[in-house]
C-alpha cells in the first residue's frame, strides 16, 4: 500500500568460469557468453537491475570470482547484486569493493543466520538480499505454509517453513527477500503466484519473485496479483533453450500496456538527449 | 580531478567506475592531504548515518572538507547517506551530523515498504547547470529508509513521492546532493554525474551558479 515505486525488472545470470551459463532446475549448465558482454547487452537494453550468481563457488569452497564481478561492475550502471557461497564479512567486503552494491546470501544464511545481522550492521540492510530456495511440500505441523526452505543447490531440505524464515530474515536485517520457487525454476510456466503473494504479505521489506518466467504475461501476472516489488527474468532474455527470447524493451512495453508502473524504456542515449 | 571520498563502507568503487566510463579523471581520497589537488568532491554513501559520521571523523576529513567546500567553494556532491549527513541531525541512531545545511533526517512512516528500493520519479523544481540535458521529470534509483527535511525551501532542487513528498535532490552554493544513487541510475544518472564533473572541472566556478546563496 502506498507503494509508488515502479516495478523492477531484474536480470539474473548464473556464472561459471567467467561465462554466463543456463541451467534447467539446477542441472545441465550450458555456456551462453562472457559475463561482462551479457551484462553490457542487458544494461544497454535498460534493465532495472542485475544479479549474478557464482554457481560453483560454494561447492568448490572458494571465494566468488571477483575478477568477473569487477568486469561486470565496470559495464553496468544499475544496481548489481552478487551471490554464491559468501560466508563472512570479509568476503562481503571484497565483493562490494569489486563494485557490487548488494550481496545475496542463501544457504549460508540458513546455516548461520547471524550472517544476515552482521552484514546488515556492517554495510547497511539495503546491502543484504536474503535469497530463499522454496519447495512446495505437504502442509504439516513443522511446515504450516506448505513451503519449505531448501539449501545447497536446492538438494537439501531444511525443515524450515518459508514464511517463518522470511520473517526471521527481515528481523535479522535483510533489506530484500528474493523468493525462488524450485518447482517453477526453469519451467517457463510462470511464477508461483501463491508463494510470492504469501511472502510479500508477511514481510515489509521488498520481495522479489523468482523462478518460472517464460513470457511477459508471467511478469505482468506477478506484479498485478502479488505484492512483489521486483521480478527476476532470466531464460526469457537469453536462454538458447527457449523457443524465443524477449528484449527488456519488449517486456517493459508489455507491462506498460498492462498499466503496470515501470521505468519506461527511452529511445535516446544520454549524449543525444535534448533539453526538456 | 574529482576526489571520491572513500571511507571503506561506502560505494566509492561504483562511483569511480561510473566516472571512469565517462572519461572523467577521478581518484579515491581518504586523507585530508589528498583533498588538496581535487577540483570536485563526491561523498558517496551507503549504510548508516552514524557509521558514516564516525568514519569521516576517524579519517580526520571533516575540517578539510569544510575548508574545501566553504573556503574554496569546491563543487561537492553528496549521494544517499552522503546527502543525509549534510543536515544537522539524523533520527537514524540519534546522530548529530555535519550541519552544513539546516534541517533534519527522518524515517519514512510504516505505510510504505521500507527501505524504498527501486526506480522512482524525480521532479526537478527549477533548472540548474547540473541538470543539463535532463528532462523535467526523470527516473532514478533509490535505496533509503530515511529522507532529508531541509528547513530552507530554496535548497530543494527536486522532489519525489514515496508515501509522502520528500526532497530527493538539493543544491546550495557549491553543494549538491542526491538521495538517489545517481551512479546506479543508468543513462540519466551518468548524465548528472557528467554535468557535475563539468561544473567541477574548472570551466565554471561554483560562484557563477544561479542559485548561489553564499
Amino acid at each position: 500500500m502506498g507503494d509508488l515505486l515502479t516495478k523492477r525488472l531484474i536480470a539474473c545470470f548464473d556464472m561459471q568460469n567467467g561465462m554466463v551459463t543456463k541451467a534447467r532446475q539446477f542441472q545441465n549448465n550450458i555456456p551462453v557468453d562472457r559475463a561482462e558482454l551479457v551484462a553490457d547487452r542487458v544494461y544497454q537494453d535498460q534493465i532495472d537491475e542485475i544479479i549474478f550468481y557464482d554457481i560453483t563457488a560454494s561447492a568448490q569452497k572458494r571465494c566468488i570470482d571477483l575478477e568477473t564481478v569487477a568486469k561486470v561492475a565496470r559495464k553496468v550502471f544499475v544496481p548489481f547484486t552478487v551471490g554464491g557461497g559468501i560466508k563472512n564479512l570479509d568476503e562481503m567486503y571484497q565483493v562490494l569493493k569489486a563494485g557490487a552494491e548488494k550481496i545475496s546470501i542463501d544457504s549460508m544464511a540458513v546455516r548461520c543466520p547471524d550472517l544476515i545481522r552482521e552484514g546488515a550492521l556492517a554495510f547497511g540492510r539495503q546491502c543484504i538480499v536474503l535469497s530463499m530456495q522454496v519447495k512446495r511440500v505437504a502442509k504439516s505441523g513443522r511446515i504450516p505454509s506448505g513451503y519449505e526452505i531448501m539449501i545447497d543447490g536446492a538438494r537439501v531440505a531444511t525443515g524450515l517453513d518459508a514464511v517463518v524464515w522470511a520473517r526471521k530474515g527481515e528481523e535479522l536485517g535483510a533489506g530484500e527477500i528474493c523468493v525462488n520457487s524450485i518447482d517453477r525454476d526453469g519451467t517457463h510456466a510462470g511464477y508461483d503466484l501463491a508463494l510470492t503473494a504469501l511472502i510479500s504479505q508477511q514481510v515489509n521489506v521488498p520481495v522479489i519473485a523468482s523462478g518460472g518466467a517464460g513470457h511477459p504475461r508471467h511478469v505482468a501476472e506477478v506484479f498485478t496479483r502479488t505484492g512483489a516489488s521486483g521480478a527476476i527474468i532470466s531464460s526469457m532474455l537469453y536462454s538458447p533453450l527457449m523457443p524465443r527470447n524477449y528484449t527488456v524493451r519488449e517486456i517493459k512495453d508489455y507491462l506498460a500496456d498492462c498499466r503496470i508502473p515501470v521505468r519506461p524504456w527511452v529511445e535516446t542515449d544520454p549524449g543525444m538527449k535534448t533539453q526538456a | 580531478m574529482i576526489g571520491v571520498i572513500d571511507y571503506k563502507a561506502g560505494n566509492a568503487p561504483s562511483v569511480l567506475n561510473a566516472l571512469r566510463t565517462l572519461n572523467i579523471k577521478a581518484r579515491l581520497v581518504s586523507t585530508p592531504e589528498a583533498l588538496d589537488s581535487v577540483t570536485g568532491l563526491i561523498l558517496p554513501g551507503v549504510g548508516s548515518a552514524r557509521a558514516t559520521m564516525d568514519s569521516l571523523r576517524e579519517l580526520g576529513l571533516i575540517p578539510a572538507l569544510e575548508e574545501k567546500v566553504f573556503g574554496e567553494k569546491t563543487p561537492f556532491l553528496g549521494i544517499c547517506i552522503g546527502m543525509q549527513i549534510l543536515m544537522e541531525y539524523s533520527a537514524e541512531g540519534d546522530t548529530p551530523c555535519l550541519g552544513w545545511l539546516k534541517g533534519r533526517v527522518d524515517k519514512f512512516d510504516g505505510a510504505v515498504r521500507i527501505p524504498q528500493m527501486g526506480w522512482n520519479k524525480v521532479t526537478f523544481q527549477r533548472r540548474d547547470p547540473v541538470l543539463a540535458g535532463l528532462p523535467e521529470k526523470e527516473f532514478f534509483y533509490f535505496v533509503n529508509s530515511y529522507y532529508v527535511r531541509p528547513e530552507a525551501e530554496e535548497v530543494v532542487l527536486a522532489t519525489t513521492h514515496y508515501g509522502r513528498e520528500f526532497c530527493s535532490m538539493l543544491a546550495w552554493g557549491p553543494i549538491y546532493a542526491t538521495q538517489f544513487h545517481t551512479e546506479k541510475s543508468g543513462a540519466a544518472g551518468l548524465q548528472l554525474l557528467k554535468n557535475f564533473a563539468s561544473l567541477a572541472g574548472g570551466g565554471r566556478s561554483a560562484d557563477e551558479t544561479p542559485h548561489c546563496l553564499f
